[in-house]
């Protein structure tokens, strides 16, 4: 006779019922158990992260969302609107001066030609990037016509009231720098990669000279370089703008960076490959358009766009030379009476234009990682 | 292979007659003029306006050595530490420092400098309220004040000692090796070490009167005279760089880790090994074969945007002669020529160092 309590209790072997898992080992608790309490070092680790959220996270809330100001004339109208002054985000600073942050000093009536241009740039960015597109094919020629397009548009001529690159600025000089150095930076950096690994010892340490010049050498230097003294390597009488200059200059240290990571790549193709063929009669040019660069520059994607995202970011050294960029445009509206001292939002929201940007290019670089891993 | 030589020749002859249009010389000539601007951050060397623009350039080439330098150490400490957080099970502060690193690492390094800078001296008093510890360091928004240690003459005696120590040391801790090597019998080296260096400095320095006096930094007026002033110029550089560059460090580091396979760990602990000496023996030094490469470039990316001091006016090298020297001189070839020999100079050197290091930590294969 078995006793009533269910510790005691015996059951023939093979009859036992399932039992739950201990609470303590399962659910919210066991997890938290595991994750978070499981040593002393761990407890106080916890401890201290959940103090300095607690500290954080309600404090920067009340200051950016809940006390923060959305509409107003000038500042001291902001501070009227909070029950402390300076004591909450002013969030009317941005949205009084977002045209120019987007736009820069692009003529009024022009601004439309910014649009059209962006709406272009994100069905190309489409075209290049997802492989399930409707008629791709044409899409990719697409994508090969739109730069002169979008030049055309931004920079007029040809029947559009022509703009001055003075007038470039904001977010708009910040997407310009940054997708010319990409899309450019490209095909030379594959070129110079290419050069790199030449058996033409001429080529071959030109190629490394510059790479490695432009690695060694900061951004700024360079940038220095194209504001002061890039019309002297012209041929005299012509003269560069200072932005197609700094698009020069930007390019080419894109390029460099470019290089590197195409080289990495080719170096990850087994040599059996290039000696497959030239086992096929293949010539240079063919081997590499048919069998090394399909693979080796599908290896180097995440590499190429950690570059990318090195390269937007870097754009705004151009506000060291003068261009006005977000961040430059942004000091300068500081300089305003109107909103002096408010560089906490101008700063918060730059960096979240930026962070947006840039986290987002990484995620699609892990997610393409994901996809072209092919399991060997 | 004609047409790049041709463009390389087309360019030498553009500079040439470029030059000669608007009346300007290639000579370094002004080097040896007054510079005639000031310096306010040259804690290695004496500078005065009435200095000639190579001792600018000199004073700029230090204080980007100095930047990049206490850049380097605060970047890879805070990198490490942030790397081995994001590898804890905790998951609030693994949750954390994965925000802190993205949000970081994804916002350009110019604006975290600026923001630093912006920070350092709007919320930091005036130096007449600057809260001080123990009345020695004082923090404001003119910089950080700290003693000047001041050294007599006597001071050489403890330095000699101190170097003999370290000799001392080197050789012990090899001795110690063979000794371990051929009979298995291992001395408490690190202690034993420590003890000679600390103690024998010590003894040296009661030994020789003490020679070490400190200059405290007393407020007059409206700044601090006397001590060390750390300017915050250098302060929101430094640390907005480290910061920068550690979230960098940080991926390196849970990358290098996690590249070594759980089965090195088990086989540790099969063998008896308890887990300080797993880490120390058995996970580091295969970890560092991949950490140290992409550490290397990551050091080489924070003496490059060291170059950014430019934009809040901390002297370094490009913003002394690539910067006000330009202006002042007109001389954009050589003042830039000069700027990027440097930089060159610095990315191979540190490029060589880190080689040297990687070279002793690699794998020797037999």
């Amino acid at each position: 006779m078995a006793n009533t309590t269910p510790s005691q209790q015996t059951y023939l072997p093979g009859n036992h019922p399932d039992l739950p898992p201990p609470v303590s080992t399962s659910g919210a608790i066991g997890w938290a158990r595991n994750n978070l309490f499981s040593s002393p070092l761990n407890i106080v680790l916890t401890v201290l992260s959940a103090w300095f959220l607690w500290t954080m996270i309600p404090p920067l809330l009340t200051w950016g969302l809940f006390d923060a100001v959305w509409q107003a004339d000038s500042r001291k109208d902001c501070w009227a609107q909070m029950d402390v002054p300076e004591g909450a985000a002013c969030w009317a600073f941005i949205a009084d001066r977002l045209q120019v942050f987007i736009y820069g000093f692009y003529p009024e009536g022009e601004r439309w030609r910014v649009n059209l241009s962006f709406v272009l740039f994100v069905i190309a960015a489409l075209y290049a990037l997802y492989d399930r597109m409707p008629a791709r094919r044409y899409g990719l020629w697409y994508c090969l016509a739109f730069p002169f397009i979008v030049a055309w548009l931004l920079f007029g001529g040809l029947g559009l009231t022509p703009v001055e690159t003075n007038d470039f600025g904001g977010i708009m000089l910040t997407m310009v720098l940054g997708v010319t150095a990409i899309a450019f930076s490209l095909p030379i950096g594959i070129v110079l990669a290419l050069g790199r690994r030449s058996t033409m010892p001429v080529l071959r340490i030109v190629c490394v000279l510059f790479i490695e010049f432009i690695r060694g050498v900061p951004l700024i230097a360079l940038l220095f370089v194209a504001s002061t003294m890039l019309n002297y390597f012209l041929p005299p009488g012509t003269f560069f703008d200072l932005l197609f200059r700094v698009l020069i200059i930007m390019t080419l240290f894109a390029s460099a960076y470019a290089a590197e990571v195409v080289r990495g790549g080719l170096q990850g193709i087994p040599r059996g490959q290039y000696e497959a063929a030239d086992a096929m009669g293949l010539t240079y040019w063919k081997t590499h358009r048919l069998i090394i660069l399909p693979q080796a520059l599908k290896i180097s994607i995440p590499g190429f766009i950690n570059t990318f995202i090195g390269t937007f970011k870097d754009t705004t050294l151009v506000l060291i030379i003068g261009m006005m960029d977000p961040l430059g445009i942004g000091r300068s509206a500081l300089a305003d009476a109107e909103w002096a001292g408010l560089a906490r939002e101008m700063y918060l929201f730059i960096a979240l234009f930026f962070f947006i940007c840039c986290f987002s290019m990484s995620r699609y670089s892990l997610h393409l990682e994901k996809k072209l891993d092919t399991g060997h | 292979m004609a047409v790049l030589f041709a463009v390389l020749a087309m360019m030498v002859r553009n500079v040439v007659i470029n030059l000669a249009a608007i009346g300007k010389e290639f000579s370094f000539g002004f080097l040896f003029t007054p510079a005639g601007y000031d310096i306010t951050f040259s804690p290695f060397i004496e500078y005065t306006s009435r200095s000639t623009h190579l001792r600018a350039a000199a004073v700029g080439v230090f204080n980007t050595l100095l930047v990049a330098a206490s850049g380097i150490v605060l970047a890879t400490i805070m990198g490490f530490i942030l790397g081995i957080v994001r590898l804890s099970s905790n998951w609030i502060a693994n949750r954390i420092v994965y925000v802190f690193i993205e949000f970081a690492r994804n916002v350009p390094v110019l604006l975290h400098i600026f923001f630093v800078y912006g920070l350092v001296v709007i919320l930091l008093p005036a130096p007449k309220k600057a809260p001080s510890i123990w009345d020695l360091f004082y923090l404001s928004n003119r910089g950080f004040f700290v003693p000047s240690p001041v050294f007599e003459s006597a001071m050489w005696i403890v330095a000699v000692v101190l170097a003999a120590a370290i000799i001392f040391t080197i050789f012990f801790k090899r001795w110690a090796k063979q000794v371990q090597n051929r009979t298995g019998h291992r001395y408490p080296v690190f202690w034993i070490s420590s003890g000679v260096i600390i103690g024998a400095t010590a003894i040296a320095f009661i030994a020789a009167g003490m020679p070490l006096t400190w200059e405290i930094p007393v407020l007059k007026g409206f700044n601090y005279k006397g001590g060390m002033s750390i300017k915050p110029e250098f302060i929101a550089l430094w640390f907005a760089l480290s910061y920068y560059t550690s979230c960098f460090i940080a991926e390196i580091v849970r990358g290098g880790i996690l590249a070594v396979s759980k089965g090195q760990t088990e086989a540790a602990y099969a063998v008896g090994m308890r887990p300080n000496r797993t880490l120390q023996l058995i996970i580091i030094p295969q970890a560092l074969r991949v950490i140290v490469p992409p550490l290397a470039s990551q050091y080489l990316n924070l003496t490059k945007n060291s170059s950014l001091a430019i934009a809040i006016g901390y002297m370094d090298i490009t913003a002394t002669i690539g910067g006000i020297t330009l202006m002042q001189t007109g001389k954009e070839m050589e003042t830039m020529l000069i700027v990027m020999c440097c930089y060159l100079v610095f990315s191979l050197t540190i490029s060589a160092l880190m080689n040297w290091f990687n070279r002793s930590i690699k794998l020797k294969e037999r």
